[in-house]
């Protein structure tokens, strides 16, 4: 028994030593520059230890926006995303002729590049000299007045990144679901059909309970994927997302350690422990509500 | 409530290459009586779980007519006929406890139907009392032995009171053991609240036991229709007799020359009534007795006492199957073990006679005169 134990620490040993170089220690360090003052990486020297950082990120109207823009983002995309993915998962698994050529158009979005992606949605809702982009003819068209998407007004800009986020997040979560779908037997619907459960029914009482451990899966992962957001709002508004009021977490992360106002090390290791507390307790959260309701 | 099958065809159209379409039911005529037990029995892909579901209307017949009592039910969703199905892995839901489950169909009931909380909750009681669960209602399905969930799966079926109880092979999820119990278990149920039943097996020996009637079926069509005892003793055809009994019967190649049945060389049998013709003769292992005077000489491979009898286990050329013919002999017999050869003689009425050609029986003697007669 001891010696297979020492063993199994061996085997163990590849994968303990790279987790901890690559990511316990950095962990680690982004957690101590959080607590000190003015860390330069050049000189490797810092002013004084304490809680400025955490006030100062606190406190800036740049951090704030962004954590307002992230919050939202999630709040939307997260249950939007899920419930179409099961709409459409759910008529998926309902239709024979053509499922897999739906099943593949749906999927695209997943295998295409995500600033690829930003540019057509860009063709779509931007407004340049020469056109007032493909929505705006539509909502001209229904005579409506146009709205400039990508630099306008902050809801048509949060509409244009919601929109995204979830045209981009959702072929993963069909492919998730319909697959969990598939799984439930058929005959669960068969004893169904034989006592006359009613269609609402079946979905609530035997559907639903049966693919819960993927639904909650795929809304912890949508929460952490959406507060890590940045990469979208890029695609769409270019990278000075400060000065377009669209910047999110993680996008103030970078600019504080890259940006144009950059060199602030040790402000953006406090911003990303703010979200790491974030993401830690919304996660928390949604596992107590997993273990409440997802038992067998 | 009766179960009258009027010409039922199911037809399951082919999408291989080959377009073969595929018959699962090929036109069943029968009257299932009101109150009975019927064994549905035939070898695995032979239909049976189709006309199950024909029957409880999960499946559209292709052509014909299903009855139950003066209904014509052969439009009627399921939830309409009246039925109640248990499924061969049970489909409990795994979420739901016992009680749950099983009040699962009382809470589907809508309009005048629909019963009260108290109502409910006193059926479902009824229900798990009968098959004797009612201590288990707060656990989880998965908390359940097989035979458990066996029983949770038909309270579930019988708490709406079905006019006709389909059980789809309801022992094969359980050990040996248990199967045993479980038959009696289901036996008892069936009497105690008089419903019609109908059970698909593959195993003889499951639906022999329990059945009022058995219904043999191979490919689609019905082989013999029965009490056990009868269709034992008195097969219609050649793939009955090898279907039921265990030890299976031995089965000969033969021919009957002036009213005697040849097997190789010796004529051990005679055979009134059935004129000269190549055959095949199937004697079941009770058949044989041991004497050493008698007219069928075989090789002797080994015995084995099994307590209650002793098995003779031997070859002859002429089997029809390459396998050992075993044949079951009381323990008042003794086997000279050295010797080569086993002679037996053969008693008339457990040598059954078919045509080599369509396998058809050929009737002799006194079993002749009594199905004329």
């Amino acid at each position: 028994m001891k010696s297979n134990n020492m063993k199994a620490w061996l085997y163990l040993i590849p994968a303990i030593l790279f987790l901890g170089i690559f990511m316990v220690y950095p962990l680690v360090d982004v957690f101590i520059y959080s607590f000190e003052e003015g860390y330069n990486f050049a000189s490797q020297s810092f002013t004084g230890t304490g809680l400025f950082n955490y006030s100062y990120v606190l406190h800036d109207p740049y951090f704030l926006q962004a954590l307002k823009n992230t919050l939202i983002l999630v709040v939307i995309t997260v249950p939007v995303s899920t419930g179409l993915a099961l709409l459409i998962s759910l008529g998926l698994s309902s239709i024979k002729p053509l499922k897999h050529v739906f099943q593949t158009v749906y999927f695209l979005p997943y295998v295409t590049n995500t600033l690829a992606v930003g540019l057509v949605f860009m063709i779509l809702f931007k407004k340049t000299a020469y056109t007032d982009g493909l929505i705006n003819m539509l909502i001209q068209w229904f005579g409506g007045s146009s709205v400039d998407f990508i630099d306008g007004p902050y809801w048509a800009k949060m509409f244009v990144l919601c929109f995204y986020t979830i045209w981009i997040v959702m072929p993963f979560k069909i492919l998730i679901l319909t697959s969990a779908l598939a799984s439930v037997k058929q005959d669960y619907y068969n004893a169904a059909k034989i006592d006359g459960t009613s269609a609402l029914r079946t979905f609530g009482r035997i559907t639903l309970p049966m693919i819960s451990p993927m639904i909650f899966y795929l809304i912890i992962t949508g929460f952490i994927g959406a507060f890590k957001a940045y990469q979208d709002a890029v695609a769409l508004f270019g990278t000075d997302l400060n000065s377009a009021g669209m910047n999110t977490i993680v996008g103030y992360v970078y600019d504080m350690l890259y940006g144009d106002s950059g060199g602030y090390p040790s402000y953006a290791s406090a911003a990303a422990i703010i979200l790491f507390v974030i993401v830690l307790t919304i996660t928390t959260i949604n596992l107590m509500i997993r273990r409440k309701n997802v038992q067998y | 409530m009766k179960v009258v099958l009027d010409h039922l065809t199911k037809k399951f159209v082919s999408r291989g290459k080959d377009k073969r379409d595929i018959i699962a039911v090929n036109d069943f005529n029968f009257e299932i009586p009101d109150g009975k037990l019927i064994g549905l029995l035939g070898p695995s892909g032979c239909g049976k779980s189709t006309a199950l579901n024909l029957i409880s209307g999960l499946e559209v017949p292709t052509h014909g007519r299903i009855w139950f009592g003066d209904t014509d039910v052969t439009d009627l969703q399921p939830e309409n006929r009246g039925v109640g199905l248990v499924f061969q892995n049970y489909a409990l839901y795994p979420h739901l406890t016992v009680l749950q489950n099983i009040l699962f169909p009382l809470q589907n009931l809508k309009g005048k139907d629909k019963l009260s909380k108290e109502v409910m909750k006193e059926k479902a009681l009824e229900a798990a009392r009968l098959v004797q669960i009612d201590q288990l209602l707060d656990r989880k399905p998965g908390e359940l032995s097989g035979g458990q969930q066996q029983r949770v799966a038909i309270a579930r079926a019988l708490v709406k009171t079905p006019s006709v109880l389909l059980l789809d092979e309801p022992l094969s999820n359980l050990d040996a053991r248990l199967r045993l119990q479980t038959r009696e278990e289901i036996k008892r149920i069936q009497q105690e609240t008089g419903v019609t039943t109908i059970f698909v097996t593959h195993d003889q020996e499951e639906a022999m036991s329990i059945s009022d009637l058995i219904i043999v079926m191979k490919l689609g069509v019905i082989h013999q229709i029965g009490k056990p005892q009868e269709v034992y003793d008195d097969p219609t055809n050649l793939f009955v007799a090898e279907f039921l009994g265990t030890p299976p019967i031995n089965v000969f190649a033969g021919r009957v020359s002036q009213e005697t049945l040849y097997i190789g060389e010796e004529a051990v049998l005679p055979v009134p009534g059935i004129s000269d013709q190549e055959v095949w003769a199937g004697i079941r292992p009770e058949g044989f007795l041991l004497d050493d005077q008698g007219p069928f000489t075989c090789q002797l491979l080994r015995v084995e006492v099994m307590g209650r009898d002793i098995s003779v286990v031997s070859t002859h050329s002429n089997s029809k199957t390459d396998k050992a013919i075993r044949s079951i002999i009381s323990t008042d017999n003794t086997v000279d073990k050295s010797s080569k050869t086993v002679r037996f003689s053969l008693k008339p009425h457990k040598v059954l006679i078919f045509n080599k050609e369509t396998e058809e029986r050929l009737y002799f003697g006194q079993t002749a005169a009594k199905t004329e007669g």
